[in-house]
């Protein structure tokens, strides 16, 4: 029997690492980064949190302790910021500093990032030397999923709207500002300013370089949010190697989506997450293969847009002018 | 720009105008050394083993027997390969990530060939037949992204990225499709009684032919792109599409015929994977390289063969990482680090490469 409003709260779920991504994303994008580490951010973000609330676990165990809720959730919070803020500012040494290649700084740190995520959630337990048989964070995970306590009581609308933890609704709100500010502050037009053309911008005075890092650490931390939600609410604190899968690939696809607009991300994340776990839904009898091929059904709505965006060419809908191009002052 | 430090001595970024190069080489040089040596430390740190230990752990992983020699030759000519399929777009400014997608696209196109006409055509004909096929499937991944690119500017970075996920679905598709036995959510060793549509192998050695056929291709492209018209045309075409279209060149044309090149060859690798090597498919079959050998042909400046040279250095890193990551039942995920860590110094030097920094007296 299908349930609209199970379906519904499976999506979000699944949106909410979409979403936080595509934020991030979206604002790196902005200032004219094309960050491809978002995937390998992702997997940082995750694991940093991860080792952080082990660490404060165990110590819990050893001390035969309660969980502080308070810091419960803060110990992980901040090491998840702090570990994507790390590789924010890595990539942007890169590419601003040392002008290395955008891509190809992205696409090592996503090889770095997924790779650090894997090893320190396959060795975490060997290198502490710790008892425990596998990474699960469960008092952790349930301050993490604490949901509203109405939510309970008010049967389909609750379990639609008010049945997630607080990092959901922070997403939201999250998607909210980074539109608000992108469209209608100073600091956004400025930003976006750098990221149409750097040039002009310079010599309006605005700081390229402190714009273009201000955007991708900020950008970088929201993204790894995305991975901690998974890790900390999705999974319920249980860390798998490479069970995050191409999630943060699909978020850089939802950018795209949006056409560079947070606040569209929220619906648009939930259609993706809805797309992603369509095929858990659709009867197929016997024919097991073709849920394969509905997994497709994001990436080829994503190559839709993006002709269909190069085709019509509206100026509104553009990537960033200087999107991938890196900037020097000298080369003018 | 000028960054003025406290002590007002100004520190100044200049655009060298050429750099010999052999200083360039030993720039390169101390980079690598430098990120080998913080890759000690962090085996160190996570190990406690002396450092000269590790490098002999990691040396090992390599030469430690003949067959680890061969494995490591059959990785490095794979990443060389797709390393390979990837520069010249690259030389044209075209950021082809889709690598992966058409490597994977070749493999489910030889798979099958392999599966149905293993059991009707005679041998010669069931590999003539699947090679033509991954070229041609690894050729289209490739069109498709270019043709948008060339008529109606499209991006192809994110296009690229896409198509990925579409050739790795497809081939989960198949997979399924193809079980044997059924419900194992495995296709198995292909024609493994009749071994129709593998490769013959070169004497006792399993992994010869792939080696020669990289060997083969290095030489190919570094023609292609240094002593042929069409080599000419992408370079310019990359330096500047105005100066292309003044002189008469049609880009669209040039990327066109770029990336059917570039994936065709992956489609080649794929090939070389399924019926030379592997003889079965899955999702995982290209194990991320073909992001790799974006960062194999960035790091080589799109030479053939210094690609030779850093595909070597980055499968001999991973394989050494592997080994001391199974000495020390650490995950296996460790020598992505260790090889990241020597990318990130390898491309972070080349700012030194192209400008140097000039510590100037305070002016004026």
């Amino acid at each position: 029997m299908f349930n609209f409003d199970i379906f519904f709260q499976s999506a979000v779920k699944q949106s909410i690492p979409l979403l936080l991504g595509s934020t991030g994303e979206t604002l790196t994008e902005k200032s004219g980064n094309l960050n491809l580490g978002i995937p390998g951010i992702m997997y940082v973000g995750a694991i940093s949190g991860v080792i952080g609330s082990f660490f404060y676990e165990n110590h819990l165990n050893a001390a035969e302790a309660a969980i502080n809720p308070f810091l419960g959730i803060c110990i992980p919070l901040l090491c998840s910021l702090l570990g994507s803020l790390l590789m924010g500012l890595l990539y942007c040494f890169l590419t601003v500093n040392l002008r290395a290649n955008q891509n190809v700084t992205g696409l090592a740190m996503t090889t770095f990032g997924v790779g650090f995520g894997n090893f320190f959630g396959g060795s975490l337990i060997k290198l502490t030397g710790s008892s425990v048989p596998s990474i699960s964070l469960r008092e952790t995970s349930k301050c993490f999923q604490k949901t509203l306590p109405f939510a309970d009581r008010m049967g389909v609308v609750g379990t639609m709207f008010f049945s997630y933890g607080f990092l959901a609704y922070a997403a939201i709100v999250i998607a909210i500002c980074a539109a608000f500010f992108l469209r209608k502050t100073r600091l956004g037009l400025q930003l976006r300013a750098v990221g149409e053309n750097p040039g002009t911008a310079d010599a309006a005075g605005i700081n390229v370089s402190r714009y273009k890092y201000a955007a991708t650490c900020i950008g970088s931390m929201i993204a790894g949010l995305g991975g901690l939600y998974y890790v900390m609410d999705y999974a319920s604190g249980v860390w798998s190697n490479n069970a995050f899968g191409d999630r943060g690939w699909l978020a850089i696809a939802l950018v795209i989506f949006t056409v560079w607009k947070p606040d569209f991300s929220i619906l648009a994340s939930i259609l993706f997450g809805g797309l992603y776990i369509l095929y858990l839904y659709i009867p197929t009898g016997t024919n097991m293969a073709i849920k394969e091929i509905y997994k497709m059904f994001p990436y080829l709505v994503t190559i839709a847009v993006l002709i269909i965006m190069s085709v019509r060419n509206r100026k509104e809908n553009q990537p960033p002018a200087a999107l991938g191009l890196p900037y020097f002052r000298e080369d003018r | 720009m000028k960054n003025k430090t406290k002590n007002g001595i100004g520190l100044h970024i200049v655009k060298r105008d050429a750099i010999p190069w052999y200083k360039a080489m030993g720039i390169r040089g101390l980079a690598l050394l430098i990120s080998i040596a913080v890759c000690a430390i962090v085996t160190w740190a996570l190990t406690r083993q002396s450092p000269l230990g590790v490098m002999q752990t990691i040396f090992l992983g390599s030469f430690a027997s003949t067959r680890r020699f061969w494995v490591m030759m059959q990785d490095l000519s794979v990443l060389l390969l797709i390393s390979l399929a990837m520069a010249p777009a690259f030389r044209m400014r075209f950021w082809n990530i889709g690598g992966e997608g058409q490597v994977m696209i070749g493999c489910l196109a030889t798979a099958a060939c392999m599966i149905n006409f293993g059991k009707s055509l005679p041998n010669g004909l069931v590999i003539l037949i699947s090679l033509i096929a991954a070229v041609c499937a690894g050729g289209i991944w490739g069109l498709v992204p270019a043709v948008c690119k060339a008529k109606w500017n499209t991006n192809e970075t994110l296009f690229t990225l896409m198509m990925n996920y579409v050739a790795i679905q497809l081939c989960a598709y198949f997979i399924i499709i193809w079980e044997s036995p059924k419900g194992s959510g495995k296709v198995g060793i292909i024609n493994q009684k009749s071994h129709a549509g593998w490769l013959p192998t070169i004497g006792k050695y399993k992994y010869l032919l792939t080696v020669i056929v990289a060997a083969a291709i290095t030489v190919f492209i570094f023609c292609y792109m240094n002593y042929s018209k069409h080599g000419y045309e992408l370079a310019v075409v990359g330096e500047s599409q105005k100066t292309a279209k003044y002189v008469g060149i049609s880009v669209g044309k040039v990327i066109v015929r770029t990336m059917v090149l570039s994936g065709a060859i992956c489609g080649l690798t794929g090939f070389m994977l399924v019926a030379g090597s592997d003889h079965t498919i899955t999702t995982t079959l290209a194990s991320g390289r073909g992001f790799t050998a974006v960062l194999v042909a960035w790091m080589a400046k799109f030479n053939p063969f210094g690609m030779i040279f850093t595909s070597f250095l980055l499968t001999f890193m991973s394989k050494g990482a592997g080994e001391v990551a199974s000495n020390f039942n650490l995950n296996e995920s460790f020598s992505d680090i260790l090889t990241s860590i020597i990318i990130f110094f390898l491309i972070g030097c080349e700012f030194f490469i192209q400008y140097r920094i000039v510590r100037q007296k305070e002016a004026k």
